[in-house]
């Protein structure tokens, strides 16, 4: 990272509680391998103590910095400024889209979160169950006490419910980070009350199938595949439930 | 004796302050959190996310070694949602490293930290990108966490016991009563920007690295020193323990496996002004060729972040690497004959609820309030029921 540095003009979209958004530009000048929170970050120290955003981990292990930028989800703290623009340029940072903002690039996550806690997603797993089931498991150590574990990939950053079309037209469906969690919790532990979380009309079926979700995920969760593989379980149970009534849910209630 | 429960403000929801928003509302107290930005967006979030086993610190800081081992023990316990616990190895790679077993090896075992000796064999085996060329190997308890969601875990647990948090208000001074007590804070609804008074009958300063400024408000001094570290995050989990390299505490000598990244960290150096440390090239360069000298394919491994966090180091007359990283309450009144401040700073990640149960002890002892901390007793509440509180609230 020894570059020449550049100049761009930061336009963020700005908003107090309660009051009209706009558009307020800063100049900057910057790093192009320096990522896009350091900028956000940078605005605030130097420029405006009053900016709002969200951040934490700086990694993208917490999720707390989803934006949109230039129109597009992203995890701000892994994303160069490279890679969004040029020598020059100009960025457009905006809040994520179908969550409430509180302020400027703040949205309230409460409603996402607690969907995530109702499919009881959990967010460490044995380092096999945290992959994708198409990738190759990886072979079990000889010598060790007990399985790997490991933080799950989905770090609950709302970037897939932001580019969801589905989503942006209707807010009882529970999007696709939800339904990835239900899958990712189906393969560890099935359930018949996973399966009838999923199996509703704003879950499984309000997926219009775009893959923005895949699209935008920092995280390698593939929410989409993990719609599509989810949609076979619930629609083998329910031809089974066709031939063989289901029992009274008991246990798994 | 007090019978009506007292109320409590706490500035900061790092670490330090949701574990003692936790405690104190778990001992009845009415307990309002002021913080400036999110949960843990200054330098608890970006922590290694390393849960110390203590050996790091065995031969150089013995007391921070046992605070980290007991408080290992409990938060593998409590906080199980946001931990990856496969433990850690300290593998020597030279002469030098070598030469550091006997003290390192004392050293736990003076600690009460559980160590084996494994063959370079049977490391190699079990961590098979590690460095071939190893001398030995130590196995210490060490593992990893998300530092937001252990940070939302105790925040969630408080609120189930009535706390209030206060996100994005900025705290701008202190108030106080007609005998100059302090009696609560003034602060800046952020997303409003209209100003707003809290009162309580104490107020706790778990600011961390911003300690010494937030106790100016008060006219009062608190000796903390803001000592950044970097911290680099590579694309790939190359190993699943922690890697640590067998020598005193030095810069790039850990390497953490989290998600499906790793992270190297870090260095060692002050600042006077924590807001905004910028990532120096020269430091991610040097990260970098220690990295690979633990694990020579990261050599390789494209870089996915690299940042900057500022410990909260308590002053003396050393430098940095030096300073312990043990944790200390200020009561201002005994010091300064300020009352009704209380300011807790220093310390780790790995022992925050120490710190909170030390600093709640104080503020009980203080306002004459006899309940004792549970906080090591039961698992915290769900991290995603931060916001149920919140709902309920609204």
């Amino acid at each position: 990272m020894t570059n020449q540095p550049w100049q761009v003009q930061i336009k963020i979209q700005r908003q107090r509680a309660g009051e009209k958004p706009y558009v307020q530009a800063f100049a900057l000048e910057v790093d192009p391998d320096e990522y896009v929170l350091d900028a956000v970050e940078r605005i605030w120290a130097f420029h405006d103590r009053t900016l709002t955003y969200r951040h934490a981990c700086h990694h993208s292990t917490c999720g707390a910095c989803g934006m949109r930028v230039n129109g597009r989800e992203k995890l701000t703290c892994i994303t160069t400024i490279r890679s969004v623009t040029q020598n020059g340029g100009t960025i457009r940072i905006d809040p994520l889209r179908n969550f409430p903002v509180v302020s400027d690039l703040v949205v309230d996550m409460g409603d996402f979160f607690l969907r995530m806690n109702k499919s009881d997603f959990n967010s460490v797993a044995p380092d096999n169950a945290a992959r994708l089931p198409y990738e190759h498991p990886k072979k079990l150590e000889t010598q060790t006490e007990g399985e790997p574990e490991r933080l799950v990939d989905c770090i609950e950053c709302g970037l897939c419910i932001s580019a969801c079309p589905a989503a942006n037209t209707d807010k009882e469906y529970v999007g696709p980070a939800v339904l990835a969690a239900i899958h990712l919790m189906y393969t560890q532990n099935p359930s018949q009350k996973l399966i009838n979380q999923a199996d509703d009309h704003s879950g499984l079926w309000r997926c219009h199938s775009a893959y923005e979700c895949t699209e935008v995920c920092p995280s390698g969760v593939d929410p989409a595949w993990r719609i599509m593989d989810m949609r076979k379980t619930v629609f083998k149970d329910r031809v089974k439930s066709i031939i063989k009534p289901r029992l009274p849910e008991k246990k798994d209630a | 004796m007090k019978t009506t429960p007292p109320s409590a403000i706490i500035i900061g929801a790092g670490f330090t302050g949701c574990a003692l928003a936790y405690d104190l509302a778990q001992r009845g107290f009415a307990v309002m959190v002021v913080e400036r930005g999110e949960l843990a967006s200054g330098t608890s979030g970006r922590t290694h996310g390393l849960l110390h086993s203590g050996a790091r610190y065995c031969v150089t800081d013995a007391e921070a070694a046992i605070e980290c081992i007991q408080e290992n023990i409990i938060l593998r316990r409590i906080a199980k949602q946001c931990i990856e616990y496969n433990g850690g190895y300290f593998v020597a790679l030279d002469d030098a490293d070598l030469g550091y077993a006997p003290a390192f090896f004392q050293g736990v075992q003076n600690c009460g930290i559980p160590v084996d000796e494994i063959s370079v064999k049977r490391a190699l085996e079990a961590e098979p990108a590690l460095n071939p060329k190893i001398l030995t190997a130590f196995q210490v308890p060490d593992a990893a966490f998300d530092p937001l969601r252990l940070a939302m875990a105790f925040a969630a647990s408080a609120r189930q016991h009535g706390a209030k948090f206060n996100t994005f208000f900025d705290v701008v001074g202190f108030l106080r009563d007609g005998q100059g007590k302090i009696c609560g804070v003034s602060a800046i609804n952020r997303h409003s920007g209209k100003p707003v008074d809290f009162h309580a009958d104490i107020t706790v300063n778990a600011t961390g690295a911003w300690a010494g400024k937030v106790a100016e408000f008060a006219g009062v001094t608190v000796p903390v020193r803001p000592t950044p570290g970097v911290m680099v995050a590579y694309e790939k989990r190359v190993t699943t323990r922690v890697i640590n390299r067998l020598c005193e505490p030095d810069d790039g000598d850990i390497l953490l496996p989290q998600r499906r990244m790793a992270v190297i960290g870090t260095t060692s150096f002050e600042v006077e002004e924590a807001d905004y440390i910028p990532v120096y090239p020269d430091q991610v360069k040097q990260m970098h060729q220690r990295a690979a000298l633990l694990v020579p394919e990261l050599e390789n491994i494209k870089m996915r972040g690299a940042y900057m966090s500022a410990r909260p180091l308590i002053g003396g007359m050393m430098s940095g690497r030096s300073l312990s990283r043990t944790f200390k309450c200020y009561d201002h009144q005994t010091d300064e004959g300020i009352n009704g401040l209380v300011t807790v700073t220093g310390g780790k990640a790995t022992t925050c609820r120490a710190m909170a149960e030390k600093t709640a002890d104080l503020v009980c002892q203080k306002l004459g309030w006899q309940r004792v901390c549970e906080t090591a007793q039961y698992p915290l509440a769900d991290y995603h029921l931060y916001y149920q509180a919140n709902e309920a609230a609204a």
